[in-house]
């Protein structure tokens, strides 16, 4: 008796299967992790449990996961709109630290005792100079159909070592004994904190972005011209929708949205400008966009996750004497993970039984 | 000209690994695959070669290690890529993310050794050559093997049936299928190769370069080498003057905070990034008049028979 596998072309997926295949993506790639984590000769339960316990275990934990889920549910929303008219804005942490270098621009040039003044001029200022990075691969890409993936990659390393420029230079505080950063914020410059613990106004800006984006997506004409072009680009053409202009817009308004997470990165927790102030947020937005299937209040919960897991990767820095990296072990097979299972998203599988040999 | 020897040969060396990464992205990247995992390959490489050679004592056996290892891991992206047909930008990144994590993970406990490695052997009568000879003639046995390695790869790609094959399926796999060959099958060794490579490469930094250990030794070098394909135009031969080139800016920036003067060095280090968006705005533009430039017609494109049984 012998079967053969037979796969079906699958055209809908129901509702159930979209809540059941992420976390089970998720669990696999916990699973790989640890697999992987034990042949690197580090026990995957002690880990786990330490990541957890450190992330979830104690109010302190919890808040700092919130702490890091602002950043992820800020720039994942600006890589979802990305991503949703199928423009790979890579560029997310790029875009991150051109926002906190406005930022801190701001404050330095146009400092102002007034709290309310200082937060509009410091948002207006990084979602300009996050949305000009993304607005500059936007360009190459409408005019000459330049690939917006090495464009939005480069342009990360550049910022990158912009803000280096600035910190290492001219914006050096002189009394800060050689140490590499900005002189602190002012006051005025700071967001108000919550509850006694470091979670900051950006959870508000978070929460709001993630409604607007579920708006402007779901309902109004631009969204239905980004889903237009997401899902099929010649067609949206055709029927008229201007694709060069949304290409721009897109990665206007998306470098803007990843800027203003660097703006309540540095306004919000740190109070300054430093070098390696994201550890990579840009790019982890990229893994919560994509393992959110680009749906906003998925985006909530996924950062979230990755909030945990980025909390959890200090503890055992701390615990077990691990590096910070360990967690992008985890990171990427999460990643491998949920592409694997696109397969069966795309594919109903079946055993056959053969008639006979 | 005296002045400039030591940085041309410093140049060479710090080139090296960043050569071999964009080898090996251009024989995936001319099979249709496009593998922006580098980074991860060259640490995991870097490792691996370096874990080896310490406890063998054989640097060569840690190249070997080195090549393995890239290929295995490609192997992941390869399966994605070319047998699910996902998302390859994501799925390089995962290998980026997988690669710096494991090499750190695995390589904490090699933090502070050393190896002997690959010392240097200059070659006879070449190495005597004014100017040249210590410039290209006087290194590691990896860094000739490099030079050897992209003159071969030059002329497989253009000159040989298998190379005509690779174009082939990066330029239209199903042509390649309707002639009778797997696209499928060689995408996979290409990728597989391609991964390689780049650890080989990785391998390099911690066997002939520092020879040690450090966590995120590649300091951005596989990225660099996701750019220097677009900058060589695809072309072995024209990776090698890429190579050099940001090897050198690396070089020129050491010896520039050695030396104690104003400019600044993160200037200097936007230089290579700023360049890649402009060659890649040259080969667009180009590519937009209808002048082809040796992009594959079918990179990163999925592509399936779609008629699995």
């Amino acid at each position: 008796m012998k079967y053969r596998v037979v796969l079906r072309r699958r055209f809908k997926t129901g509702l159930l299967f979209e809540g059941v295949l992420p976390v089970l993506s998720v669990a696999v790639a916990l699973v790989f992790a640890g697999g992987a984590l034990s042949i690197f000769g580090v026990s995957p339960v002690a880990t786990y449990r330490a990541m957890f316990r450190g992330a979830l275990g104690s109010g302190y934990g919890l808040s700092e996961v919130v702490v890091k889920t602002i950043p992820l549910v800020i720039s994942g929303i600006a890589v979802a709109l990305a991503f949703r008219m199928k423009i790979w804005n890579i560029g997310a942490e790029g875009q991150i630290y051109l926002g906190a270098l406005a930022t801190a621009a701001v404050v330095r040039y146009f400092p102002s005792g007034n709290q309310a003044v200082m937060l509009l001029t410091m948002t207006a200022g990084a979602a300009l100079a996050g949305g000009a990075w993304g607005y500059a691969a936007g360009f190459m890409k409408s005019r000459w159909n330049v690939n917006e993936v090495i464009t939005t990659l480069m342009l990360n390393y550049i910022g990158l070592h912009l803000a280096d420029y600035f910190i290492y230079g001219s914006w050096r505080d002189p009394s800060s004994l050689g140490f590499p950063m900005t002189p602190p914020f002012p006051p005025s410059a700071r967001l108000p904190q919550f509850f006694g613990t470091r979670v900051h106004l950006g959870i508000i800006a978070a929460v709001i972005l993630v409604l607007v984006f579920r708006l402007v997506i779901r309902w109004t004409r631009w969204g239905f011209e980004i889903r237009a072009i997401g899902d099929n680009p010649r067609a949206a053409v055709y029927s008229g929708i201007p694709y060069g202009r949304n290409v721009e817009l897109v990665l206007f308004i998306s470098g803007a949205i990843a800027g203003l997470a660097g703006m309540t990165e540095i306004a919000g927790l740190q109070g300054r400008l430093q070098p390696g102030f994201s550890p990579g947020y840009g790019y982890t937005a990229i893994i919560v966009a994509w393992l959110a299937r680009l749906n906003p209040w998925a985006i909530l919960v996924v950062s979230f996750f990755m909030g945990v897991l980025l909390v959890g990767g200090e503890t055992i820095q701390v615990i077990m004497r691990l590096p910070l990296a360990s967690v992008q072990v985890i990171q990427g097979c999460i990643l491998f993970s949920v592409l694997g299972f696109e397969f069966f998203r795309n594919y109903r599988v079946f055993l056959v039984r053969k008639e006979s040999g | 000209m005296e002045v400039l020897i030591p940085i041309l040969a410093a140049a060479v060396r710090s080139g090296t690994p960043i050569l071999y990464a964009t080898l090996g992205e251009i024989l995936t990247e001319r099979s249709g695959v496009q593998n922006l995992g580098l980074e991860g390959l060259m640490l995991m490489g870097a490792f691996m070669g370096f874990s080896v050679t310490h406890a063998t004592g054989n640097p060569w056996l840690g190249v070997v290690a080195a090549f393995v290892t890239g290929a295995a891991i490609s192997l992941v992206h390869a399966f994605l890529s070319v047998s699910i047909g996902a998302n390859q930008v994501v799925s390089g990144l995962a290998v980026a993310m997988f690669g710096t994590g494991a090499s750190a993970l695995l390589g904490r406990k090699m933090v502070g050794l050393t190896v002997t490695g690959f010392g240097k052997i200059p070659v006879p009568v070449l190495s005597g050559i004014p100017v040249i000879g210590p410039v290209f003639f006087d290194h590691d046995p990896l860094v000739y093997i490099s030079y050897g390695l992209a003159f071969f790869l030059y002329w497989f790609i253009f000159h040989t049936r298998p190379g005509l094959n690779l174009r082939a399926v990066g330029e239209s796999p199903i042509v390649v299928d309707a002639m009778g060959l797997s696209a499928a099958r060689l995408r996979y060794v290409y990728t597989l190769v391609g991964g390689g490579l780049a650890a080989v490469g990785g391998s390099y930094l911690s066997l002939a370069y520092t020879k040690m250990w450090s966590e995120g030794m590649s300091a951005g070098r596989g990225w660099i080498a996701v750019a220097l394909v677009i900058f060589a135009l695809w072309n072995p031969v024209r990776a090698i003057l890429g190579s050099y080139l940001f090897g050198g800016v690396g070089a020129m920036q050491l010896r520039i905070q050695a030396a104690g003067t104003s400019f600044p060095a993160p200037i200097l280090m936007m230089m290579p990034y700023i360049f890649t968006i402009l060659v890649l705005l040259v080969i667009s533009v180009k590519k937009g008049k209808g002048i082809l430039l040796g992009s594959p017609g079918a990179l990163g494109v999925p592509y399936s028979r779609e008629e699995r049984t």
